[in-house]
């Protein structure tokens, strides 16, 4: 049994990788710690139990990354892709951090793939053999060694905060309200993606027609509450990961298998049977993420991305087998477009591209003339059935929206003091880093370093 | 296709469709790189891949959708239960196929048999007093079984169970869609060889594998060597022994530092403790990712296992006292309910599994030109 009337020296409110990762450095650091997490068991982990991967800055090959990845340039990748919109500071730090957590993570037990290079991430991202959840049983594991006591079904509901200082939190646990005192407090609770009522306040009701590809229970509850008691806020509430996902995803967890990557291949239409955006960019990992708003946009925030059988077999395959047809016009029948329409979309694509040397593996020559909008790389024409169409969505990953932290991970509040024993890391503050955009691992670095920095701060705090 | 089977195989191609839209297991065996080589699943690929899975249950505890999530992906069982149905599938003959279920009861019942047989053929024929008088020196054994019932009997045994699966085997490759000469490809049987000696995807991820809970280790690829070459030991002393009488007609029983005796000791005691090992993990797994069906088959199959080395074992430790004569037949007895049912029980496992291994070999060889190693 778990005594919760104790008072523990670090409270950790989540159950993710940011969660298990202070708990651990806390644990190891002295600190007695107490985990709550809202999930049961079994879905346990938040949205990590959805990750591949993370990414570390690296001065030479190891055993399972390619050649290297300099610190500055994983910075100067971060400035781009934020269009500057990041903390220096934090973000040097991360980065500086990031080099040794695989080795960090390896010591607790997490096991990485050996060097594959598909998604052209080998020289940036080392890849967790089982994905997430695997990572997850690891760290859980080494927590339950070392003493660190975790309870599952409980939500912390508000944190009672004196002064700046933290003194305890309410917590409903199996069905009854508690409250637990603990000398810090670490919060890793994620994200608001899961709370659809707050998307609306941000986007309208266009959230309802959003799809939150990771855990239900990340439900912005601790931001809400720190925000209400003086916390300072980083970041817009409608900037986060969106991605385009198969419109047939059930509305919560569907993880990765329901993302698609047939997209360069093909000609993206909205419900109106009309392009809107060049399907041919960029190379895909660098596009995916912009899809999501892109379709957000569109009427009824719906799309269909369409390809031939020429290309069926260039890309990964998805949960959802694609609708088929023998015509362009049935397959518009099938998906409730304008048949003609689609028809008319797709003869007009076809006849504006210019013969070219097809290379899915190079921003290559085939592009359309004067059509608008135009597709600039890997245009073929649509014309050998049968013809496939995948329904899109857009798919929230997570969402951006922070609480300001300082280089302890302590909680900064309106007065722009830290608050001495509240640390955040992970979702919850990630937006410290990422005021816009995304690469891909930038969530997992985020949490296992800042995870990391704030148990280490917590059980400081307690043991000085 | 049996009607029973069906609805596993379309479990399997669900589970595979979605692992193909995954793939974070990659990394831990050989099913999920064979998996990623196609786009769909033929029921013949599905029973190749089910040949391919160790049941390390892994892929089970790494699982984002492992039941209760809706998806409800348990490959780990779907494999193990897909793999059942291909031993039945393809055993030869056909009409023996039912001897897999209820294949605990089938494998007590033939070895009870051929122990009461043996034992009442000795009685009857050889006489009470002889099977239970004191016999020493060379040929002793033989007083109480005959020469050539002892040699003549297991022979045949042994080249019928062979056979048998050797058809069997065959049956396999060509049922799941493949050329059966890729099998005698030398370098792809070394290939396939090396991972059978060292049992290199029991080692999942370098740590082991899960059994209990979703921890790692390596007791259940340890225990199983130990088995392995354990068996591989006796087949060795009772080959040199079979040697030794024949070529060179030195009569058992062998002394104590004779090779047949080392070696059978050796690989006797390799046996116990392999088999009581696994027998163990058996009763504390996980049961979640398992196919229950398949208990019967495995633990009558370490049972028997278990049975005939202690009864060798002691045979050999109390031949010189009145015991030996229904030592003697007992061990006899287990040794022929274990050829018996060689073919139609858990030793068909490894038969198969070599085979999908030899056609993993010659698959990555394909897509990786020049690159024989995995
Ligand atoms: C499909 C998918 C794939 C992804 N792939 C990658 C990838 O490969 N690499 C990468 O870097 N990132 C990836 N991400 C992003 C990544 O998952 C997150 O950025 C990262 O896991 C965040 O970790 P965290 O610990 O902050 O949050 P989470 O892992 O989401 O943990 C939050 C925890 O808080 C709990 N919680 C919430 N509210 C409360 C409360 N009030 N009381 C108690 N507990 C609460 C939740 O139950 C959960 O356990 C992916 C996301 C998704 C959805
Ligand atoms: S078992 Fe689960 S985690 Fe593993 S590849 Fe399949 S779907 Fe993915
Ligand atoms: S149970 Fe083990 S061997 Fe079988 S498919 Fe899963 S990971 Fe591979």
């Amino acid at each position: 049994m778990i005594d919760i009337t104790r008072n523990y020296d670090v409270l950790v409110v989540g159950g993710g990788n940011a969660a298990l990762c202070a708990a651990i450095s806390a644990r190891k650091a002295g600190a007695t710690v107490l985990i709550m997490e809202y999930a049961p068991r079994e879905f346990r982990g938040g949205n990590s139990r959805h990750t591949r991967n993370l990414r570390c800055a690296h001065d030479g090959p190891t055993e399972f990354l390619k050649g290297s990845y300099p610190e500055e340039k994983f910075f100067n990748d971060l400035l781009n892709i934020t269009d500057g919109n990041t903390h220096e500071k934090l973000a040097r730090l991360m980065i500086r951090d990031s080099v040794d957590a695989p080795a960090w993570m390896y010591d607790h037990g997490v096991r990485f793939q050996h060097i594959q290079g598909t998604l052209g991430l080998a020289h940036s991202n080392p890849f967790f053999i089982g994905g997430g959840r695997a990572l997850l049983n690891a760290f859980y594991n080494v927590a339950r060694r070392l003493g660190v006591k975790v309870l599952y079904n409980s939500e912390v509901l508000e944190l009672e905060i004196e002064d700046g200082t933290f003194r305890s939190a309410v917590v409903r646990s199996r069905g009854f309200t508690h409250k637990v005192q603990a000398k810090s407090v670490v919060i890793a609770s994620g994200g608001f993606q899961a709370d659809i009522d707050w998307l609306k306040e941000a986007w309208g009701e266009v959230a309802e027609n959003f799809i939150i590809r990771g855990t239900p229970y990340n439900r912005g509850r601790m931001l809400k509450d720190l925000i209400a008691r003086g916390a300072e806020i980083v970041g817009d509430p409608r900037q986060c990961h969106a991605v385009a996902i198969d419109a047939r995803s059930p509305r919560f967890d569907a993880g990765i298998v329901t993302r698609l990557d047939c997209l360069p291949f093909s000609i993206v239409v909205n419900k109106d049977a009309e392009r809107f955006y060049d399907e041919g960019e960029d190379f895909w990992p660098k596009r995916y993420a912009i899809w999501g708003r892109l379709v957000a946009d569109q009427p009824d925030q719906v799309a269909f991305s369409i390809i031939d059988s020429r290309s069926i077999d260039l890309f990964m395959p998805s949960l959802f087998r694609p609708f088929r047809a023998d015509s362009i016009r049935e397959l518009g029948r099938l998906l409730a477009l304008d048949p003609l329409r689609l028809e008319r979309t797709v003869r007009d694509f076809n006849e504006a591209v210019r013969p070219g040397n097809f290379n899915k593996d190079e921003l290559d020559d085939c592009a359309t003339v004067s059509l608008e909008p135009p597709k600039t790389h890997w245009a073929r024409p649509l014309d050998k059935p049968p013809f496939y169409a995948y329904p899109l969505r857009p798919g929230i990953t997570f969402t951006y929206l922070a609480v300001k932290v300082d280089e302890c991970a302590r909680v900064v509040m309106q007065d722009s003091s830290p608050a001495e024993n509240i640390f955040a890391a992970g979702e919850i503050m990630a937006g410290n880093i990422l005021g816009q955009g995304y690469m891909a691992g930038m969530g997992m670095t985020i949490g296992t370093v800042f995870g990391r920095i704030a148990g280490k701060e917590a059980a400081g705090y307690v043991c000085r | 296709m049996s009607v029973a089977e069906r609805p596993v195989v379309q479990e399997a191609r669900r589970i595979m469709e979605v692992c193909n839209a995954c793939r974070y297991c990659e990394g831990f065996c050989a099913v999920f790189p064979a998996m990623e080589m196609r786009r769909s699943f033929t029921t013949g690929d599905l029973e190749y891949l089910a040949n391919l899975c160790h049941n390390c249950t892994a892929c089970f505890h790494a699982c984002q959708y492992a039941p209760p999530h809706e998806f409800d992906i348990n490959n780990s069982r779907v494999m193990a239960r897909l793999r059942a149905g291909t031993y039945e599938k393809y055993a030869w003959p056909g009409s023996f196929a039912r001897l897999f279920r209820r294949n605990g009861t089938v494998i007590s019942v033939a070895t009870a048999m051929a122990t009461a047989l043996l034992l009442m053929l000795a009685l009857t024929v050889q006489g009470k007093d002889i099977v239970l008088s004191l016999h020493q020196g060379g040929g002793s054994f033989y007083s109480v079984v005959p020469y050539r019932l002892m040699l003549g009997v297991p022979l045949v045994m042994v080249i019928l169970a062979t056979v048998v699966t050797v058809v069997g085997l065959v049956r396999f490759a060509r049922g799941t869609g493949w050329n059966v000469k890729q099998l005698l490809d030398p370098e792809l049987m070394w290939l396939a060889a090396r991972n059978v000696l060292t049992l290199r995807y029991l080692g999942g991820s370098g740590d082991g594998c899960n059994y209990e809970d979703d921890t790692y280790s390596h007791k259940r690829r340890w225990y199983h060597q130990i088995l392995f070459y354990g068996f591989g030991l006796c087949v060795l002393s009772t080959t040199a022994a079979a040697v030794y009488e024949h070529f060179l007609h030195w009569q058992a029983p062998y002394p104590i530092t004779s090779f047949p005796v080392v070696t059978g000791t050796l690989g006797g005691v390799g046996i116990l403790l392999g088999s009581a090992g696994l027998f163990w993990l058996k009763v504390k797994r996980d049961p979640r990712p398992q196919a229950e069906s398949l208990l019967g088959m495995d633990v009558a199959f370490s049972g028997l296992l278990f049975l005939t080395s202690l009864s060798g074992l002691l045979l050999l430790s109390l031949r010189e006292t009145r015991a030996m004569g229904v030592l003697l037949v007992l061990h006899l007895g287990f040794v022929a309910g274990f050829f018996i049912t060689l073919p139609y029980g858990k030793f068909v496992h490894a038969v198969y599994r070599f085979a999908a291994l030899v056609r993993f070999a010659d698959e990555k060889r394909r897509n990786h030109p020049g690159n024989g190693i995995f």
